[in-house]
């Protein structure tokens, strides 16, 4: 899933300044699962922006409201009735839920509450780690269903660098090393010789390097 | 000949090579270039000319090397998959060519995040593996890493870039095992020569050395142990430490801790080393790493026995 966190506080009160309508837009997606943008979240920075106008004596009307999904234009109309007199959307989404939005609602401004982060996975209570990067040519199959292109912090392709140690990645010593898993994990597939290959250079086009992306279904056209 | 660099010519004549290491200006100081060049001439048969070290900025080494060759030495230029894409390595190795540079060792690069642009984007468009592949087929195949023909039109002469290929390889690295298959690999895209990383582990080199040889790789690679001289026991304990991929014995900490000259006995050590490298079946000539020590390199070079450097014809 996406996961994402939420921007310091005090950065999305200045994203606040000069307006006086204000409504926040949660996502029921993604965002709730990794507790940075739900209806939960949604509550408690409108409460906290309310806290803060008052403070600084701004007559400031913060509303709430949460979709089903953000990123999908069907949802985001839902919202006619409730955008309807706001001059500030706030979208506690990911960075597409935000744009999607923005593209709804192209007459009042939306702002980002969240930092998206990653394509990840829960590891443990609190705990989001990042496994793909999205890069348009999966090559789970060679590498024993680790990805080192999101696991290695260098995307190497053809085996640890010299940096890697007690399989600890050299940039610290907290991060594992993408290819050590890689390595263990082969071996106890009994697949090591995958790793005598030599992976070729990666075509990156399909990844961002090739331009924005688009994925088009001919035969689910209408 | 693949390149006819004065390394390779030596490495083919069965020579014990010594290489050194210039390390590039962090300024846009040419005399420091110099400098460095004049205190290692005669003493290193090619120099090393590293690329942006450890993440830093620096000048560059197709720059520096050149004017590294004018000052009379052989300069082995090194590359990163860091900072460049494809592109930019094979503009760098046709400018390095016509420059008069003939050897080049590819790298995948320390991360950024160790050096002074933390918040840099990197590159990693290719991994050193796939650099070598590329270079060696520039050479060999004369093509581009595309498959297209290093020639200006379809009718014009092909002109590649001919470099004898380094790469590095560390025998302290994990998973040791794989280290072997890495070389390996290395070879098998391309390379010519080897640098290891440092060594002061000694145990664990011959280890490395004995599957290497094992597999018969040292005779498909000409091989030169890395030897960095140590000024201080602090600077050995704050790279066991730090320095990600490194094996230091304790017992090596304190023989400098012990000592009362501590930079007179890290150039004892250092000989040692390269005397007792010199002895491993398949190592071919030591690599000598003194990083911004340059002058300690004549010392070194003189005591291990190795001066003076033989001539090519
Ligand atoms: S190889 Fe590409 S698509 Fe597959 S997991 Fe890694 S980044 Fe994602
Ligand atoms: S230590 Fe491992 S994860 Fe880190 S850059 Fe090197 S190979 Fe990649």
């Amino acid at each position: 899933m996406i996961v994402a966190d939420q921007k310091d506080i005090t950065e999305i009160i200045a994203m606040t300044e000069g307006y006086r309508n204000i409504l926040v837009i949660g996502c029921d997606t993604c965002v709730t699962v990794c507790l940075a943008g739900g209806a939960k979240e949604v509550a408690i920075l409108a409460s906290g922006l309310r806290l803060a106008a008052k403070a600084s004596g701004r007559q400031v009307e913060v509303h709430e409201t949460s979709i089903e999904r953000q990123c999908e234009k069907e949802f985001v109309d839902a919202l006619h009735s409730a955008v309807k007199g706001q001059d500030l959307l706030i979208s506690t989404g990911c960075g597409i839920g935000v744009q999607t939005i923005a593209e709804q609602f192209p007459q009042i401004p939306v702002v980002p509450a969240l930092n998206t982060k990653m394509l990840g996975l829960p590891e443990r209570q609190g705990v989001w780690v990042e496994r793909c990067q999205a890069c348009g040519q999966c090559i789970l199959d060679k590498t024993g269903g680790i990805c080192p292109i999101s696991r290695c912090s260098k995307s190497l392709l053809n085996g640890p660098c010299g940096g890697s140690q007690n399989g600890k990645c050299e940039i610290n010593k907290d991060i594992d090393c993408g290819w050590h898993l890689i390595y263990e994990r082969l071996k106890a597939l009994g697949r090591l010789a995958c790793l005598e290959e030599i992976m070729p250079a990666k075509n990156w086009s399909t990844s961002r390097d090739g331009g924005p992306r688009k994925v088009i279904r001919e035969d689910m056209c209408l | 000949m693949k390149a006819g660099s004065r390394l390779e010519q030596l490495l083919t004549r069965g020579e014990f090579v010594a290489t050194a290491e210039l390390g590039p200006p962090k300024s846009a100081d040419i005399q420091l270039i110099k400098r460095k060049a004049e205190i290692l001439r005669g003493f290193a048969d090619a120099v090393n000319i590293t690329d942006n070290q450890t993440a830093i900025v620096r000048v560059s080494s197709v720059a520096a090397g050149k004017i590294a060759l004018d000052e009379g030495l052989e300069p082995i230029i090194q590359m990163t998959c860091r900072d460049r894409n494809r592109l930019a390595m094979q503009a760098d190795i046709l400018g390095a060519y016509v420059l008069g540079l003939r050897n080049l060792l590819c790298l995948s690069g320390d991360h950024q995040s160790f050096g002074n642009h933390p918040q840099s984007k990197n590159v990693y468009d290719l991994d050193s593996i796939q650099l070598v592949q590329m270079f060696k087929n520039m050479r060999d195949e004369k093509v581009f890493q595309c498959g297209e023909e290093i020639r200006n039109t379809k009718k014009s002469e092909i002109m590649e870039p001919r470099m004898f290929l380094g790469v590095a390889a560390n025998p302290f690295g994990d998973p040791f095992e794989f280290r072997v298959v890495r070389l390996a690999k290395k070879i098998k895209a391309g390379a010519d020569f080897v640098q290891t990383q440092c060594i002061f582990d000694l145990p664990k080199f011959k280890r490395w050395m004995q599957m290497v040889v094992d597999q018969g790789l040292h005779e498909k690679v000409y091989i030169l142990a890395g030897i960095m001289p140590i000024k201080s026991p602090k600077v050995l304990q704050y790279m066991k430490n730090n320095v990600a991929g490194m094996s230091i014995p304790d017992e090596l900490i304190r023989r400098m801790e012990g000592a009362k000259d501590a930079k007179a006995e890290g150039v004892r050590i250092c000989v040692e080393l390269i005397q007792q490298a010199r002895e491993i079946p398949g190592v071919r000539g030591v690599h000598i790493m003194a990083v911004e020590w340059e002058e300690i390199v004549p010392t070194i070079v003189k005591d291990a026995g190795l001066w003076p450097r033989p001539q090519v014809g």
